[in-house]
């Protein structure tokens, strides 16, 4: 009888195992780096804006916190994005000509809000409220990073719950004084744990709650 | 044996065909080595398809088209399209999920314990119910991966190194089940595979055609029937029932789980695991009769699967069936010994309730209907074996959904009692599957040998294993 396989397939049949092992492993890794990747989360990518706003020229260059137009973040869920009346605040008296802010003059006569494009988007069934975390020592820096030297935001942290998880489930590891949620020139002590344990006492952070799923998910 | 073998003699010459049984060889006189890898290659590669199974095959292949349609509504709209509702919110997913996974397990029993306690008549038979397991497993997996409702997120159900931080959540038994289910079809696929092996050398031989030729010589993965060939199939045969011999038990009873860890009466009993198990037991032999019964007549199989194995196989359907009837008077006894109300309501709702029909059912096919087992003029008759396999099989599948919808329907807030009604999706989903498992049967009849060819050549008379009956006959 004549044979039906040449004599390669000894190897190609044997090697084909070790395929497809190597066939999972790299299916395995691809997928593994690409949910992480800057593709896929938009970390360090900075996004277009209708007007080319630096929050590196306003904040690190003139000295405006944040909490000047994002004025809801101690109070409401939502930090707030200015109205064009906060722009208009110095913008009717500065820089009146130029070109580049013709948008917001734009909307100032039209009386039609900017539209801008979120940088930050959590997914609905998360509910998350900025007033807590401001009033328990959670720095904006913290989540949205060195927004002082972004001269168009990016995301700075992925969003994705396993970052939200590693706060909550050790908040003593990023917590800071309350006066110091603005200061982006802010360092941790050497003994930022015992002194976070201390913070989270002071503050009544309910520890064991913070990883409820109803915390997050209501 | 030299006493058992005069009375055989005695008993050839007096008593009728029924007594003879017990003697008769395993497999028809007449057939040899030869003869049999003919006729079980010959069924695949040259006999025609029998005209029987060619029309049940169209409307199993309509049914199927069924399932992809029930599929496609559950997928498009959600499981809104079922009759589920609170607080009936398992329903048949749930049932037909239990029904299926029971079945399955006739298959490893016979190829795993039944090797292990050298019963060989399982010989004729386990490919067959193997195959059958595969696909009953197929089948019930199915329904719990459509209720998740977003069923394009099901792998969540997996431990996997993801981006939420969160392991699942292994103190559900739902979790139990992803992994009682998912080890269980990978073992049971594996003892499936690996018990092929010879004979897809035996198919690759006998192939006439170039591409038949390749097909099966890659599945048998260059078996040459050498010693050492045979030293390694056997080995890892035998280690494989032995791994597989646990499953038969744990993971039917880890599917009880679902029920006895929770709290709502009819759910939370301490003899679920052993009667679900036996059930299980009781269901797939029942389905290996109501499949083999027909396919053994189409294919004229009648000297491999002979009319003992049909009775050895009523009498297992028999002992297990005996044991579901007590797991019966076990939980009317419990709901009458606990003295809980709710115990006590949940009985007499089940029996006198809106669903009293289900219980009568279910009580006249799994518990009156095996009686008639007992009569060897009943397991011998091929035509009433075959009718009380059809009755059990709905009986069992009666027994899950009392279990289910009727300890639902009316829980401890009478203000969220509610009826439920299935929905044309609900019974479209349970069809189709039937359409689908018996669809991958005709599929595996028509091309695997499904009669194990080197095994069941162990069980020619002159091996001088079958010539000892009392070994067999249990």
């Amino acid at each position: 009888m004549a044979q039906i396989f040449h004599p390669s397939m000894r190897v190609i049949s044997r090697a084909s195992i070790i395929v497809v092992f190597l066939l999972v492993g790299f299916v395995g890794w691809v997928s593994w780096d690409m949910y992480r990747s800057g593709y896929f989360t938009d970390v360090n990518v900075p996004k277009e804006q209708p007007i080319p706003f630096s929050h590196e020229h306003h904040v690190n260059g003139l000295g405006i916190s944040c909490g000047y137009c994002h004025t809801s973040v101690e109070k409401s869920a939502f930090a707030g994005i200015p109205p064009t009346h906060t722009c208009m605040t110095c913008h009717s008296q500065i820089w009146t000509g130029a070109p580049m802010l013709e948008p917001v003059r734009a909307s100032y006569r039209t009386q039609r809000p900017l539209e801008w494009n979120r940088v930050h988007d959590l997914p609905d069934f998360a509910y998350f409220n900025h007033s807590i975390h401001v009033k328990k020592g959670m720095s904006c820096q913290v989540c949205h990073g060195n927004v002082n030297m972004m001269p168009l935001v990016w995301k700075q942290s992925t969003l994705q719950m396993a970052w939200c998880l590693d706060c909550h489930r050790q908040p003593e590891k990023f917590i800071r004084p309350v006066e110091e949620i603005y200061n982006f020139e802010y360092r941790p002590p050497q003994d930022q744990i015992a002194f976070g344990k201390e913070l989270v006492k002071k503050y009544d952070v309910k520890t064991k709650q913070l990883t409820d799923c109803s915390i997050c998910h209501r | 044996m030299l006493f058992h073998l005069i009375i055989t003699d005695k008993t050839v010459a007096q008593h009728d065909h029924i007594a003879e049984l017990e003697h008769q060889p395993l497999v028809a006189k007449g057939e040899s080595y030869g003869s049999i890898t003919e006729k079980i290659t010959n069924d695949v590669l040259e006999t025609k398809t029998p005209r029987s199974m060619s029309v049940t095959l169209a409307v199993t292949s309509m049914l199927l088209l069924v399932f992809v349609l029930a599929i496609g509504a559950v997928l498009l709209k959600g499981p809104g399209v079922w009759g589920n509702n609170n607080p009936v919110g398992w329903a048949f997913e749930i049932t037909n999920f239990v029904w299926w996974v029971g079945i399955g397990h006739a298959g490893t029993l016979i190829s795993a314990i039944l090797l292990l306690l050298h019963q060989h008549w399982r010989n004729a038979i386990n490919r067959f119910a193997e195959a059958m397991t595969l696909f009953a497993v197929m089948c019930a997996g199915l329904f719990p991966a459509l209720h998740t409702g977003r069923q394009w997120l099901d792998y969540w159900l997996f431990p996997y190194p993801n981006t939420m931080g969160l392991w699942v959540n292994f103190r559900s038994p739902l979790i139990w089940d992803v992994f009682a289910v998912s080890t269980y079809f990978t073992v049971s696929a594996m003892f499936w595979f690996v018990g092929l092996i010879p004979d897809l050398a035996a198919m690759r031989d006998k192939s006439k055609k170039h591409w038949q030729k390749v097909v099966y010589g890659v599945l048998a993965m260059g078996w040459r029937g050498s010693a050492h060939h045979w030293h390694r199939y056997e080995t890892s045969y035998l280690l494989l029932a032995g791994l597989a011999t646990p499953l038969v038990v744990s993971v039917h009873s880890v599917v009880s789980f679902d029920f006895a860890v929770s709290l709502v009466p009819g759910w939370h009993a301490t003899i679920f695991p052993p009667y679900f198990v036996a059930g299980a037991i009781y269901s797939g032999f029942a389905m290996v009769l109501t499949l083999m019964i027909p396919a053994r007549r189409w294919y004229k199989l009648e000297s491999f699967i002979t009319d003992r194995h049909l009775d050895y196989m009523a009498k297992v359907m028999l002992a297990t069936g005996l044991i579901v009837l007590y797991g019966y008077m076990c939980e009317l006894f419990f709901a009458y010994y606990s003295g809980s109300l709710y115990e006590m309501f949940m009985m007499k709702n089940r029996i006198f309730g809106p669903y009293w029909w289900a219980y009568a059912a279910l009580i006249f096919c799994n518990g009156l209907t095996p009686q008639f087992l007992w009569f060897k003029s009943v397991r011998t008759n091929v035509t009433v074996l075959f009718i009380i396999s059809l009755i059990v099989n709905v009986g069992m599948w009666l027994e899950r959904f009392v279990i289910v919808v009727t300890s639902l329907h009316r829980d401890f807030l009478p203000s969220s009692w509610d009826m439920f009604t299935p929905t044309i999706w609900d019974w479209g989903l349970y069809l189709g599957t039937i359409g689908f498992f018996v669809w991958l049967i005709f599929v595996f009849v028509r091309v695997m040998p499904m009669i194990s060819i080197f095994e069941i050549k162990h069980l020619l008379p002159w091996r001088g294993r079958i010539i000892d009956t009392s070994a067999d006959a249990n």
